[in-house]
């Protein structure tokens, strides 16, 4: 053991240095494929911001492998047109209360499943776990019937029923993603030291007071990166509120896209920048907290 | 490392039930105040009611409607058992089914021999550490954070026959998204580009848990590179492995958006997942006929669910 790790330091020291400097032929390989892969991976977002920056007429005349066309009324058209203010904000008041809800109720019970070692932890870690992992479409027919059985007064929602409502399309996503945060939530509850627990009670914590002011800021790193995942995920999910809403006007961003395409079709141009505007909530969110969006994906390792 | 607490969390702190005699637990217990009880008990049966009433019900509902001829109108004390009839049906006299179900299984092989292979050997060449791999990372994840739907938008825009960019640097004339013979293909070069960072960006997580001594021990043993890594780093792997399966498994199961945002999931696109939502919000909703399809997805799905949380459940206890 000491021999390899002898061997490892010497290594590294000799090697380090030389290994940048040294671009044999197979690392130069190694780096032209990667930079093909990469820039072949970026082109059809790069395709979609170019074409929405190049106005119709000029495209239409020349093709769209040409140069020239510069404009930006695609974006203007766009936001007119398809309302994208209203379909945002839509996105909003489904996206946040949700995400706010599943991080609470998923911490609850992470926060029970690792304090405590009962035997029905185990069981429970499951319903929750597996829930987030079912095909949704499996679940439609009883809860699409559901949701419109079940009356809502009309302050809330002026279909006055559970379907087409802002209600419902936040309960059944907070539903169905409250697991996988159970999951990654009780897995780091469980790394906490003990002891914590022990001084708190000792201190005559209650059980509340142990979860929100000792559990939960420990958590912090955990949330975050939950929080940035969960965001793109609801604001993404297209499913429920394609299934489960009827009035064009109450579409999240996501889905309205799809309704709009009607709008569009002829225009590529257009359909493009919609994409791209579409797109942008999500890639300022990836760009600014990157490192929270990927810890995210590897913490639970398990999100379809 | 601190950042996977997937795989590595509980090796960190030993598990505290072992310690924990029976006799200790019950006098734990009786510290707890009443209302100590009564949060815990709301603070799991609020969201258990929540998940129980939204995921749980209406998948044992969806296995109990399939035996039924409900048509969602009439009054339930009129529905009638018709045992197996929707299972038969479906198989026999439903043209879509059979197109759906290889569609589904050719998005899987898809996904699983050229996507998730394809993830995994970048996520090898990314471990190297090389000069620039942060930039090479965020090109290969950034499909990762669009949605599918906005996916099947953004790819039209090379697809298209007549405005796309294949068609005009090719010549051709291919209505990729149109064409029944070949828009499966064009929309699972679309899925493709999205599995494959995803993928990636699972097998770096996994590749940055293995032990390096590992690895030196077999560089010191005089394995080549590539013999290291099938014979040592990636039987080691093998959580990150199984996890990977059964999410692209599932994925493909559960795929939908896509081919909605196409064409409602018809004329070459047939999924599972867009059959059973074109019987229930269609003209025609034909609940027990829909339950019948649903509920093979659910048994499907069952099954890798399964294998999946034991494979999580055992990594945690040990």
């Amino acid at each position: 053991m000491s021999t390899a790790t002898a061997t490892r330091r010497t290594e590294g020291e000799a090697d380090a240095p030389g290994r940048r400097r040294k671009l044999t032929p197979l690392r130069l390989l190694l780096h032209g494929f990667l930079i093909v892969v990469s820039l072949t991976w970026l082109f059809p977002i790069a395709w979609a911001v170019l074409t929405s920056l190049r106005s119709y007429e000029y495209t239409a005349a020349n093709g769209y492998v040409s140069f020239g066309g510069w404009t930006i009324d695609n974006y203007v058209t766009a936001w007119q047109t398809a309302e994208f203010g209203k379909h945002f904000l839509n996105s909003v008041y489904i996206t946040v209360p949700a995400v706010l809800l599943t991080l609470f109720l998923a911490s609850c019970v992470a926060f029970v499943i690792a304090r405590f070692s009962w035997k029905l932890n185990l069981v429970l870690l499951g319903v929750f776990t597996a829930a987030n992992l079912l095909p949704q479409q499996a679940l439609l027919i009883p809860l699409f019937r559901l949701f419109t059985e079940v009356p809502l007064p009309e302050f809330m929602s002026d279909s006055e029923l559970l379907y087409d409502s802002y209600w419902g399309l936040i309960l059944i996503n907070v539903a169905f993603q409250c697991g996988f945060c159970v999951f990654v939530l009780s897995n780091y509850m469980k790394a906490l030291p003990r002891d914590l627990y022990e001084a708190a009670m000792v201190d005559g914590a209650s059980i509340w007071r142990q979860y929100w002011q000792v559990t939960m800021p420990l958590c912090r790193p955990a949330l975050a990166a939950l929080a940035t995942l969960e965001v793109t995920w609801i604001y993404n999910e297209f499913f429920w509120a394609t299934v489960l809403m009827r009035t064009g006007d109450k579409f999240p961003v996501t889905s309205s896209l799809n309704n709009l395409r009607g709008e569009f079709f002829t225009d590529n141009n257009l359909v493009s920048a919609g994409s791209v505007l579409v797109a942008i909530p999500t890639l300022v969110i990836f760009f600014m907290l990157q490192r929270h969006f990927v810890r995210g994906l590897t913490l639970g390792a398990s999100k379809g | 490392m601190s950042d996977l607490p997937l795989i590595q969390a509980d090796r960190a702190v030993p598990p505290p039930a072992a310690t924990t005699s029976k006799g200790g637990r019950r006098r734990r217990l009786r510290l707890l105040s009443r209302t100590d009880r009564v949060v815990i008990t709301l603070m799991v049966l609020v969201p258990l009611l929540l998940v129980t009433g939204f995921v749980w019900l209406p998948a044992v509902a969806t296995v109990l409607l399939s035996g039924t001829n409900w048509d969602g109108i009439g009054p339930l004390n009129e529905i009638e058992f018709v045992g197996a009839r929707n299972y038969s049906d479906v198989v026999n006299i439903y043209p879509p089914f059979v197109p759906a179900v290889q569609h589904n299984l050719l998005w899987l092989a898809a996904l699983f021999v050229v996507a998730t292979p394809f993830g995994m050997f970048l996520a090898v060449l990314l471990d190297k550490e090389l000069r620039g791999s942060r930039f090479y990372q965020t090109a290969l994840y950034l499909p990762v954070v669009l949605s599918l739907a906005l996916i099947g938008f953004v790819w039209q825009l090379l697809y298209s026959r007549d405005q796309g960019l294949i068609n005009a640097v090719f010549g051709s004339n291919i209505d990729w998204y149109g064409d029944s013979n070949v828009n499966i293909w064009a929309v699972m070069v679309a899925s493709g580009w999205r599995h494959v960072g995803y993928i990636m960006l699972l097998y770096l997580a996994g590749l940055k848990g293995v032990d390096p001594s590992l690895r030196e021990a077999a560089a010191v043993d005089g394995a080549s590179e590539s013999r290291a890594f099938f014979r040592v780093v990636f039987p080691v792997m093998r959580p990150i492995n199984i996890i990977v399966l059964v999410v692209t498994v599932i994925e493909s199961l559960r795929a939908f958006d896509l081919v909605w945002v196409v064409n409602k999931g018809r004329n070459g696109l047939e999924l599972i997942s867009a059959l059973v939502t074109q019987n229930v919000v269609g003209e025609a909703s034909r609940i027990g006929f829909g339950s019948a399809l649903a509920t093979i997805m659910l048994v499907v799905s069952l099954v890798f669910i399964t294998i999946y949380l034991a494979t999580v459940m055992r990594e945690n206890r040990e």
